[in-house]
């Protein structure tokens, strides 16, 4: 066989910009002091894992995103996922229910349960986690802007059930500053969103002390089109924003740090996001160690969801998709995630199928039980590849770090569109580099198919669940006693416009089953709305 | 009536409207038909099939291009099209991108929506298009 001269060998570049060699060896990793820098899983810098025993003891937590339709419809899948062995809920809601808008707002029409379940009172959630032990699970809430109300209902359902606040395990996504990056369920100005965020994690701190108030999401500013290193630093800076609130209020950063959660994005090349992955952790402790002066080595664990990667897929020959799928399992588990959440096949078109959720269930499944990821920990670590471009992500990643610090933070940046205009920029060069097959995509600019336009199956949408919602609210608002309901919501208006926490207020006018769009509406009328930084 | 003979340049608007956020694909295709020469106006999220068509109108746009990809994109469209033609500027190339099945580019068709660029769509195809398109209107005039 003819042997290829170096030469003739492809140039491989990493999304990052990080070049590859062909080989590595001892010689590449000899200046990384092993105790320091790489050191034992469970122990700082965390590189290995933020467990010493990692998977040995408990597989990673699956939690499916799921929520569609009605409370009642969800119920019935979160039952079925359970039954199916998964460990936790991940909760979809519908996009006016993720922008404070009630199901009878004439912005709301056309959308009600169509991404999600619907939310217009506590009674919807009641109806939703009913018969659902939620002490045994921990539950994730997809919402931002509005995680303070949702939050609330949650904790009055708990309440009901009679479950102590203490035992309550979950998290709220409450990142509000990706949602201006990425994602665009935003509602009210920077600031005061921010301060909401603030209130949940003080609240969380003193009454809910096992819930994550907050879970950063690179994820979105990843699929908005931003690099690994980008996604990583960007992640890092809004966290960052986060934490400076939190401590304007006089708590410590050994106070809420452990609680603290990530969101991260899978899709790309494997190498690069497992590197990616344990040099985030070994920076993050850096950060929270030396940056915020955090004594208690568990303040400084990156705790992630991972395993997610929408980008990645394609609509192009679908069941390819099941195919990526395992592979970011596989990654995410290589990656030393806490919880793994797969897109299903089907997600590059619609909400997930059952069928569609079930593979992807298995697939988690699969990996943990057949394929020996439980057996031992960080198993690339030591690798003289991973080492080296762990070591090589970490200093990239403080380089963009460095460059939103130079902006003025994350506020500053997200505020001028600085960070959106290149996120979308980058977007525009992915986009670009995929369609010239610079990047290989299988089935969309190599070995493309003339598909018979095969559709898969969609998702139903099912416009009754706007009147079934609509006659509920009516229902609701005739049955609720009117003067406590505007007593709370002007309670909760004063809280507003002073400097106090909302929760408790927040907590008060849920219970007396005022509207999520109510309560909405108070806190657009202290704030304003936010104004998007428009260009290209 | 000349403009495109001239070669003046192409105006088109963006709109993301209803609630959905995605607005990547938006951005990308603002880009690309930048890129081509264009002035492009992008609305920004959250906006309503009014605003989008009084931005049309002020800005005097040759093309608008809705991207939806929450699934709502058949009400949307319909209710677009129904205001341009109350507003009397129905003879604007209006395209739809996004999370479209292939299903519904019959009946988005049907509506009076000019094309459908969905996921996938290739940037110099949807560039082409409206170059192909309005050279053929402005011929017909």
């Amino acid at each position: 066989m003819k042997k290829s001269k170096p030469e003739e060998l492809r140039e491989v570049t990493l999304e990052s910009g990080i070049k590859v060699k062909p080989v590595y060896g001892p010689e590449d990793i000899k200046d990384i002091n092993f105790e320091k820098e790489i050191g034992q899983p469970g122990d700082f810098p965390f590189t290995r894992g933020i467990h010493p025993l990692m998977y040995c003891k408990r597989p990673w937590t699956m939690r499916q995103y799921s929520g569609f339709g009605t409370a009642r419809e969800t119920n019935k899948r979160f039952k079925w996922l359970l039954k199916q062995g998964q460990t936790a809920l991940n909760v979809a809601f519908d996009l006016p229910t993720q922008l404070g808008l009630d199901s009878d707002d004439p912005f709301a029409e056309e959308e009600v349960g169509r991404v999600g379940m619907a939310i217009d009172t506590l009674k919807d959630l009641e109806e939703a986690f009913a018969g659902i032990p939620i002490d045994k699970i921990s539950t994730s809430l997809t919402i931002n802007p509005v995680a303070s109300v949702m939050l609330a209902m949650y904790l009055v359902v708990a309440e009901k059930q009679g479950i102590p606040w203490e035992n309550i395990r979950g998290t709220t996504q409450n990142d509000i500053l990706k949602e201006y990056i990425g994602r665009g369920t935003w509602i009210f100005p920077i600031e005061p969103s921010i301060r909401l965020i603030g209130d949940v994690v003080e609240f969380c701190f003193k009454n809910v002390p096992k819930f994550n108030p907050f879970s950063v999401c690179g994820y979105h500013i990843r699929e908005s089109g931003a690099t690994p290193i980008q996604e990583m630093a960007y992640a890092f800076e809004i966290a960052a924003a986060y934490i400076q609130e939190v401590l304007k209020r006089g708590l410590g950063i050994d106070d809420f740090a452990g609680r603290i959660a990530f969101n991260f994005d899978i899709h790309g090349n494997l190498w690069e996001q497992v590197a990616k992955f344990r040099a985030g952790r070994r920076l993050w402790a850096k950060i929270i160690k030396e940056r915020f002066g955090a004594k208690n080595p568990r303040s400084m664990v990156l705790r992630m969801i991972a395993g997610g990667g929408g980008g990645g897929l394609t609509i192009q020959q679908p069941e390819n998709n099941i195919v990526r799928g395992a592979y970011y399992a596989l990654i995410s588990a290589l990656s030393g995630t806490q919880t793994m959440a797969l897109c299903s096949y089907d997600e590059a078109y619609t909400i997930p199928s059952k069928k569609a959720a079930l593979i992807s269930l298995r697939t988690m499944q699969i990996l943990a039980d057949e394929m020996g990821l439980k057996d031992t920990v960080d198993p690339l670590g030591g690798s003289y590849y991973i080492e080296w471009l762990t070591d090589k992500m970490e200093k990239k990643i403080v380089e963009y770090m460095d460059m939103v610090e130079e902006m003025g933070g994350m506020v500053e940046a997200v505020k001028s569109g600085t960070i959106q205009r290149e996120v979308a920029r980058q977007a525009y060069i992915r986009a670009k580099k995929i369609q010239s097959g610079e990047i290989t995509k299988i089935g969309v600019n190599k070995y493309e198919m003339d598909e018979e336009k095969a559709e898969i199956e969609f998702h139903p949408f099912n416009p009754r669940v706007a009147e079934e919602q609509k006659r509920k609210i009516k229902e609701i608002k005739k049955q609720r006693n009117e003067n406590d309901v505007k007593e709370t919501l002007l309670g909760l208006k004063k809280a507003a416009q002073s400097s106090k926490n909302v929760m408790p207020y927040i907590l008060k006018a849920v219970k007396c089953y005022a509207t999520l769009g109510e309560i909405t509406r108070v806190f657009k009328d202290v704030f304003g709305k936010f104004e998007e930084p428009i260009g290209l | 009536m000349d403009r495109y003979l001239s070669e003046k340049t192409i105006k088109v608007v963006i709109a993301k409207p209803g609630l959905d956020g995605h607005d990547t694909g938006a951005k990308v295709v603002a880009h690309a038909l930048k890129d081509a020469g264009m002035e492009v106006i992008y609305t920004g999220l959250h906006r309503t099939i009014e605003e989008i068509v009084a931005t049309a109108l002020e800005e005097d746009a040759d093309v608008i291009g809705l991207s939806i990809y929450s699934g709502a994109h058949l009400p949307l469209s319909k209710k677009l099209i129904e205001q341009l033609k109350e507003r009397d500027i129905a003879d604007k190339i209006v395209l739809v991108g996004g999370n479209i099945p292939q299903r519904d580019v019959k009946t988005l068709k049907k509506y009076g929506i000019t094309e459908v660029f969905p996921i996938g769509a290739k940037l110099e195809n949807i560039v082409e298009f409206i170059k192909d398109r309005l050279k053929r209107k402005n011929e017909k005039i």
